[in-house]
């Protein structure tokens, strides 16, 4: 055998030994990335072969902790894609008006940039006091940052330049305050959310959402998990409900692409049909 | 084994450029039949800006066909696929390309090293890996997975590069098999075209 074939035969047993031990299936998130951050983890650790996880991981909770978050990236930042929360805010916000009150999904909400910003944007449409907003990760440490709303302050100047060029009608600073060495957003934009841990793998329907927001997750899952997690968002929105997805995700040839018709096609905004 | 007495068969090309990337990239690609036999991936350093802006100047310029790689991209021969601005495109199997957001390796996004040694794991010693001008040493891990695992590294001879960093970096760190001036890579590659095997070494 190879040492690539190898390679593959031992990430199997990683993933079969965190499957079948712990619940957690990543058999069809996209090997190539799953090996890179498994590859690292094993170096990081002072193993030799990616199959020497797998004794540690049976028994040590730490280490798959460690694991875990390894497997859930959580880059993100506030209004990334300032384009994006500009097109939602002209061609979605006119649409939720229609509705007397509103559920919004971020899912894989990872450290919760994402969904200040939303509530943020929400606020200033005057629709965030009819709105109940839910945020899931299944990655647990980050879901606790994301409650807390504390950022690095170094990261603020980046978020506001965003914030401004989505189209904001405030200044960045109305929503938070600055603390030592860094910023905690106002209480208030978290006062109607509802943190969970929910996984997309294994997890269930979020019933009856008028919006979906999942960027930038379902690009580390093979097709099958794909179409699989985009059934599962159709199943939870509500008739003429709304799918935001990342800037490379896309429902085309997916297996609900003629149950959605196409908002936004450069920034992914598409609408249950 | 020997690819001197053995000439393997190529499957695929990989590419990664930084500095001066877009005047190398214009030597280069053009020299590249409409119907090339074997698909290209390419690795170029950019700002986080522009919405495929490259890949259509570039496909303007070219006979291959020239695309920005996205989601579940399937990979064909006779295509160039560019990595998107902020964005790692590795091959995740022999038939589909992939990207991630993971942090930058060596400061960028994508990285040439991710790209390199994820088609190395997949195409082996049927793999030709080319790095050219750069301000940087990306790429010279990757290298190292190519040649390991029995691929083809050329590299643009440091002297024809607008930034000879990378290209020195790479012939540092492995013994490549081609050390190429940047007119030259072009019509290598394009010699590729149909015979599907290595050409006879220079
Ligand atoms: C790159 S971040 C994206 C964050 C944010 N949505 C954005 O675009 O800025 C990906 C997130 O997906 C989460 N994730 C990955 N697999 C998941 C799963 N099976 N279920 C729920 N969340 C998952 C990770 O924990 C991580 O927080």
């Amino acid at each position: 055998m190879s040492e690539p074939d190898l390679e593959d035969l031992e990430i199997d047993l990683v993933l079969e030994a965190l499957l079948r031990r712990y619940g957690y299936d990543f058999r069809h998130y996209t090997r190539a990335t799953l090996k890179r951050r498994l590859e690292k983890r094993c170096q990081a650790a002072g193993l030799v072969h990616l199959s020497d996880m797998v004794p540690i991981l049976l028994r040590d909770r730490d280490f798959v902790d460690l694991l875990l978050r390894d497997m859930s990236v959580v880059v993100t930042e506030m209004f990334r894609d300032p384009d994006f929360f500009r097109e939602l805010r002209s061609k979605v916000v006119p649409q939720l008006r229609t509705w007397p009150y509103l559920k919004v999904w971020h899912a894989g909400c990872a450290t919760g940039e994402e969904l200040y910003s939303m509530a943020i944007l929400l606020t200033e449409e005057g629709l965030y006091e009819r709105s109940r907003l839910y945020a899931t990760d299944f990655n647990s440490q980050a879901l606790a940052t994301a409650r807390e709303g504390i950022y690095p302050l170094d990261r603020v100047e980046k978020f506001a330049r965003n914030y401004r060029q989505s189209g904001g009608m405030a200044s960045f600073s109305d929503y938070s305050m600055a603390r030592y060495r860094s910023v905690m957003l106002k209480p208030e934009l978290r006062k109607r959310v509802t943190f969970a841990t929910h996984n997309l793998v294994t997890d269930g329907v979020f019933g009856d959402m008028n919006l979906i927001v999942c960027r930038n997750v379902l690009i580390y899952f093979d097709k099958v998990l794909q179409n699989r997690v985009l059934e599962l968002f159709r199943d939870s929105l509500c008739h003429l409900g709304f799918l935001c997805l990342g800037n490379k995700e896309t429902l085309e040839f997916s297996s609900v692409a003629a149950d959605f018709e196409v908002i936004d096609r450069e920034q992914r905004i598409y609408r249950k049909r | 084994m020997d690819s001197k007495t053995n000439p393997r068969t190529i499957r695929a090309i990989v590419m990664g450029v930084s500095a001066g990337g877009l005047h190398a990239l214009q030597q280069i690609l053009p020299h590249l039949p409409a119907d090339f036999s074997l698909p290209v991936m390419v690795v170029q350093h950019r700002a986080a800006v522009g919405h495929g802006f490259l890949a259509d100047y570039l496909n303007g310029k070219c006979a291959i066909a020239v695309k920005e790689a996205s989601i579940n991209e399937p990979l064909h021969a006779g295509c160039v696929y560019l990595a998107p601005a902020d964005y790692h495109l590795l091959v995740e199997n022999a038939e589909t390309l992939a990207l991630s957001i993971d942090p930058p390796v060596h400061y960028a996004r994508p990285a040439i090293d991710v790209l390199f040694e994820s088609a190395a794991d997949i195409f082996r010693e049927n793999l030709i890996a080319v790095v050219l001008t750069g301000a940087n040493s990306d790429g010279s891990h990757g290298a190292m997975r190519v040649k390991e695992l029995g691929g083809v590294v050329i590299v643009q001879d440091p002297a024809t590069a607008e930034v000879a960093t990378m290209p020195a970096a790479t012939l540092r760190a492995v013994s490549v098999d081609h050390i190429l001036p940047l007119e030259e890579i072009g019509p290598y590659l394009a010699g590729l075209h149909g015979s599907t095997h290595e050409p006879a070494s220079s």
